[in-house]
């Protein structure tokens, strides 16, 4: 029926207005990269039961790419990022 | 008028009759009847069969709980089945019909189930009809489908309109009776946005049907006064006939407003109903109590009802249940009832108290049969006495209505539907609310609480404190005294023993006593499993009534607690919702948008037949005078492109413009071939992959500028692609300085092919487009004469001499207006997607029927396209994979019948001769097909394992869907013009 998301552009959005499109966690390799490694980006992924952070596009909006950091049980917002400054501060993050 | 409305009293209006029809049959109620109130008054008791035995059933509620009144409201198109006559506002005019019998409501041949009743226990249909297997599908199960059931949906269209909305408030309370009112007047007064929400069409729950003063007023009296304040505070909104059904993620409530379901003559300007998402940042549930019914012997029979039921009918609709009533209660409701009834002239013929002692008041001169208990009931359409027992002796008491009382349940689903179980309190012998965090509390009898002071007192708490958690400032709340209150507290009785009829449990699913010890002893002992097992809890009430009672039932079997039980799982609806509600304005043409080009119009005055390509209507072909077939056009079509010169709207391909100076670097990037070097007024066919190695899209993309571009996609990808390149630069390389903005709508595009393409073409635009000033793939901006700007890219999809030209999507139709007569001498034709279709198959381009996610650029040919000395492209490093470059891959090759006038048909496999049809014969698939009428015969093109080795082969083109079998020739996917002359007039 209904979720809100926390646009940093455009503020609180429902969902309707976003595609998601999976785990924000893979880097992808530098094009190098062993072929397990690309394989790896490109096939393999968790499924992790709680905290998760997954892509959101606000395709009905700014069209920023966002990194939506949320529990998949509860649906517990707890951040929502630009993807860009998201990639930025990967080092810093755990 | 009939003997059980009263002469005054209650909230009807009676200067304001309304005339109404049940079952073909007129009666009269008053304005602020319910359907039942006014069945009721009419000594209508009688109002449905049940589900599966048939048996007689009467109204058991006053409220959204009720499992026995449904009826069908309205009639042909407006007819709405499985309506609660509880809820249901009379209006002048309204017509009803009961339900799941025949021929009447009398007279239903469908009650000989109840004769039946031993066999039709619980799983019934599980054990009884095993036999012949056959027979299930075809005899059984549509023989008790018939038997069993609700109402019938109408198939016509729904003649009304539904909207959808969203709301925000800082308070949302639902449910209005005392905790709510108090509630939202309290936070009100503070300064929040209060939206109050009642499913009912008049605010006051409980006091409306009580006999007690407030605040020194009659509670009728005090509901209207604070219902006044509250209609003059600017920041708060009241809906009435609004249910809060869900409660989902981030504060957002679902509800449903029947804006205009109770008038007689729907406006066309408003919607039916109006489905709500709420925001709230803080909500209050003050949904009341729900009253339970005892379980005993015969405890269905028309005119046993719940104590609250009767009160309310009395007090609020002035309308007496019976005229000699008996109650039967574990607690103060009964008596309360009792005493309201006896101070309104109404004979009350016993009280069976279940309890050995109570603190209760007794009416004067009415008998009290202590530590009592009803074993039966008597009475065929309607009750006429009970059968009582005490201390093993057994009395027969005459009456026509029984109200009974089994304590109390607190309304607590909506605090339940994201995964909190209640918590079952002992010492309320009820589930309460689950704590959900501070900002969704329950108040009131929703909470738990009992006296209607304390109701009052609660909401007015914690409104004040949501508001006062919300940075308002605080408010002191008065609450009213009240006077004459009841003692609502109870002793539990989950069943009542020795019962000599049927004791149900759930009244609309025809679950008894019976069917829960069936259950347990088959091993469905799980209240989930007892749920399915029985149906207790299903359907359109979904236990509200019954559910507390079948988990206290299932625990007394099972000699544990209630707690040990736990209920059943709640889900949103709380109540059910109108498919109409929940589809609001997005159904039939609305369902989807529907995406047509600039040129549509100019397509259709031509002749277009058109065809759904997504959200788009693209013009398919153009029928001329005396063509009797699709394939006649088309014919005419591809030779006149051929042979003189044609016009397609290629509008609908996807447009993006890319600005920026990391543009050129970012298409080679997103590109496998080659961009960086593009010069300024060129176009370069590219294509995308998948970062896996696959083919994702292809298309044009053109240099405007240095900083500029314009990238056409296909139709289908276009929102993919710009999604894709957005992903791409905003996570991927976020140091590139790239623009995208979606330009599909804003340009018409026509395709000019066909050898006097350019003669036809030169003459409405100002240019030299010789091909020396226009070489094969240049893209420039040009002027048309009369001095419109445009874009004209020198490409072709038909290996044609040809040119896509764009103009602003206003100018389309004008501009093709002007090519028609342009190329009229000429021969000039439109032509479709179909034409377009048999054009790119007869030179072997591909579209997404080769492109189908499964095929790397060498499988289709386009190997060449694959830059690998570009150190990075998306795809590239996966593209180099073993499996991605084995040499028995499907490979793109063309197929012509061996006997020329022989067919096939996209789809077909393809084997070797005498091989037999298998997984492991397969030797690939044909992938697109047309009649040629270049040559006259059919051709294909074809995924073929290692196929470019095998030019010349014979191969079986086997079609197991179709039947047929055609012997056909591989060949180059390139039919027409293979040196590509054509293309470079």
């Amino acid at each position: 029926m209904a979720s809100l998301i926390t646009c940093p552009h455009c503020g609180v959005r429902p969902k309707e207005e976003f595609s998601i499109r999976g785990a924000a966690g893979p880097v992808r390799p530098s094009p190098s990269a062993r072929q397990e490694v690309w394989h790896a980006y490109a096939y393999v992924r968790d499924n992790p039961k709680g905290r998760y952070q997954e892509y959101w596009h606000h395709a009905g909006g700014c069209r920023r790419w966002l990194v939506v950091d949320r529990d998949n049980v509860t649906h517990a917002v707890f951040a929502v990022i630009d993807a860009t400054e998201w990639h930025k501060t990967a080092g810093s993050r755990i | 008028m009939s003997s059980f409305r009263l002469d005054a009293g209650g909230l009807v209006n009676r200067s304001d009759a309304l005339s109404f029809s049940f079952d073909g049959k007129s009666f009269t109620g008053f304005s602020g009847d319910t359907l039942a109130s006014a069945l009721l008054a009419n000594d209508q008791m009688l109002v449905g069969r049940s589900f599966k035995y048939h048996r007689p059933r009467g109204v058991v509620t006053a409220g959204s709980a009720e499992p026995n009144a449904l009826v069908t409201v309205g009639a042909g198109a407006r007819a709405e089945p499985n309506a609660r006559a509880t809820m249901v506002e009379l209006h002048s005019g309204l017509s009803a019909v009961s339900q799941n019998r025949f021929p009447s409501l009398k007279h239903d041949f469908g009650a000989v189930n109840g004769l039946l009743s031993p066999f039709l226990g619980a799983g019934f249909y599980y054990k009884t009809f095993m036999w012949p297997k056959p027979f299930w599908e075809k005899v059984y199960e549509p023989l008790i489908r018939r038997a069993a059931g609700l109402g019938k949906v109408t198939l016509a269209a729904d003649p009304d309109r539904y909207e959808k909305s969203w709301a925000h408030c800082d308070l949302l309370v639902v449910g209005g009776g005392p905790a709510g009112l108090m509630a939202a007047l309290a936070a009100a007064r503070a300064g929040a946005r209060v939206i109050l929400a009642d499913e009912g069409f008049r605010f006051g729950g409980s006091m409306l049907s009580e006999t007690v003063t407030i605040g020194g007023l009659p509670a009728q009296d005090f509901v209207r006064q604070t219902i006044e304040e509250l209609a003059t505070l600017a920041n708060v909104t009241l809906m009435p006939r609004t249910t809060v059904f869900g409660w989902y993620d981030d504060m957002v409530f679902g509800a449903v407003e029947r804006v205009q379901k109770h008038v007689s003559q729907p406006s066309a300007d408003l919607p039916m109903e109006r489905l709500w998402r709420i925001v709230a940042r803080r909500a209050i549930l003050s949904s009341g109590a729900e009253e339970r019914p005892l379980v005993f012997g015969g405890n269905d029979r028309p005119g046993v009802m719940t104590a609250n039921a009767a009160r309310t009918y009395l007090n609020r609709y002035g309308v007496a249940v019976g005229s000699r009533v008996a109650v039967f209660t574990n607690g103060g409701s009964g008596y309360r009832t009792a005493s309201d009834l006896v101070a309104r002239g109404i004979e009350v013929t016993a009280i069976v108290d279940a309890r050995q002692t109570a603190q209760d008041t007794v009416p004067d001169g009415v008998r009290v049969i202590r530590n009592g208990s009803i074993i039966s009931t008597k009475g065929r359409h309607r009750l006429s006495g009970i059968i009582t027992a005490r201390s093993g002796f057994e009395e027969v008491i005459s009456c026509d209505a029984l109200a009974m009382s089994g304590g109390w349940s607190p309304i607590v689903h909506l605090m339940c539907q994201r995964g909190a179980k209640p918590v079952w309190s002992d010492e309320a012998q009820g589930f309460m609310a689950p704590d959900v965090g501070a900002g969704f509390v329950a108040a009131g009898s929703a909470a738990g609480v009992e006296r209607l002071s304390d109701c009052l007192r609660d909401g007015a708490a914690k409104g004040a404190a949501s508001a006062a958690a919300l940075g308002f400032a605080p408010y002191d709340v008065n609450t009213p005294d009240v006077e004459g209150e009841y003692d609502p507290s109870f002793a539990p009785l989950w069943y009542v023993p020795g019962a000599r009829d049927k004791a149900f449990v759930d009244f609309q699913n025809d679950v008894a006593v019976s069917d829960l010890g069936l259950s347990q002893r088959e091993g469905f002992s799980h209240i989930e499993h007892t749920k399915r097992y029985t149906t207790a809890g299903m359907a359109t009430d979904q236990g509200k009534l019954g559910n507390v009672a079948t988990i206290g039932i299932v625990a007394g079997m099972r000699g544990v607690s209630p707690a040990e039980i736990g209920t059943t799982t709640f889900r949103p609806f709380y109540t059910p919702v109108s498919f109409g509600a929940l589809a609001g304005a997005e159904r039939a043409e609305h369902l989807r948008p529907v995406r047509t080009s600039p040129l549509h119009g100019w397509a259709k005055k031509n002749g277009a037949s058109f065809v759904e390509s997504g959200l788009w209507y693209r013009s398919a072909w153009f029928v001329r005078a005396g063509e009797t077939g699709w394939r006649e056009s088309v014919d005419r079509e591809v030779r006149a492109v051929r042979e003189a010169v044609g016009i397609c709207d290629v509008s609908t391909l996807g447009k993006i413009e890319i600005f920026g100076s990391g543009a050129a670097e970012f298409l080679n990037r997103i590109y496998s071939n080659s961009f960086l070097k593009l010069p300024v007024g060129k176009a370069r066919y590219g294509l995308m992959l998948r970062e896996d190695g696959m083919v994702s899209d292809d298309g044009t993309t053109s240099r405007l500028s240095d900083s500029h571009y314009v990238m056409t996609t296909t139709t289908a990808y276009a929102g993919e692609v710009l999604a894709h390149m957005e992903f791409a630069a905003q996570t991927f390389w976020p140091d590139l300085d790239v623009r995208f903005v979606s330009t599909s709508d804003q340009w018409a595009q026509m395709s000019i092919a066909g050898p006097k393409a350019r003669v036809v073409l030169s003459r409405i635009v100002e240019d030299d487009i010789s091909a020396q000033a226009l070489p094969l793939l240049g893209a420039r901006t040009v002027t048309l004469k009369g001095g419109l700007q445009a874009r004209l890219f020198r490409i072709s999809f038909s290996g044609e001499l040809a040119f896509e030209l764009a103009v602003p999507a206003g100018y389309g139709e004008s501009v093709a207006d002007a090519l028609m007569d342009a190329g009229r001498d000429a021969g000039i034709t439109a032509y479709g997607v179909e034409a377009l279709n048999v054009l790119r198959i007869e030179k072997g381009f591909v579209t997404h029927s080769e492109l189908d996610g499964r095929t790397t650029a060498d499988d289709v040919g386009l190997g060449r396209m694959m830059a690998m000395q570009k150190p990075d492209f998306i795809g590239k490093r996966l593209s180099t994979r073993f499996g991605l470059t084995a040499a028995d891959r499907l490979q793109l090759v063309g197929l012509k019948p061996v006997e020329i006038d022989k067919e096939f048909k996209a789809g077909a496999h393809l084997l070797k001769e005498n091989a037999t049809p298998s997984m492991a014969n397969d030797q690939g698939f044909v992938s697109s097909v047309c009649h040629s009428p270049t040559l006259g015969h059919c051709i294909g093109l074809a995924m073929l394992k290692s196929g470019r080795e095998r030019l010349g082969e014979r191969i079986h083109v086997w079609d197991g869907l179709r039947g047929t079998d055609v012997v056909a020739e591989v060949c180059s996917p390139v039919f027409v013009d293979p040196d590509a002359t054509r293309l470079h007039l």
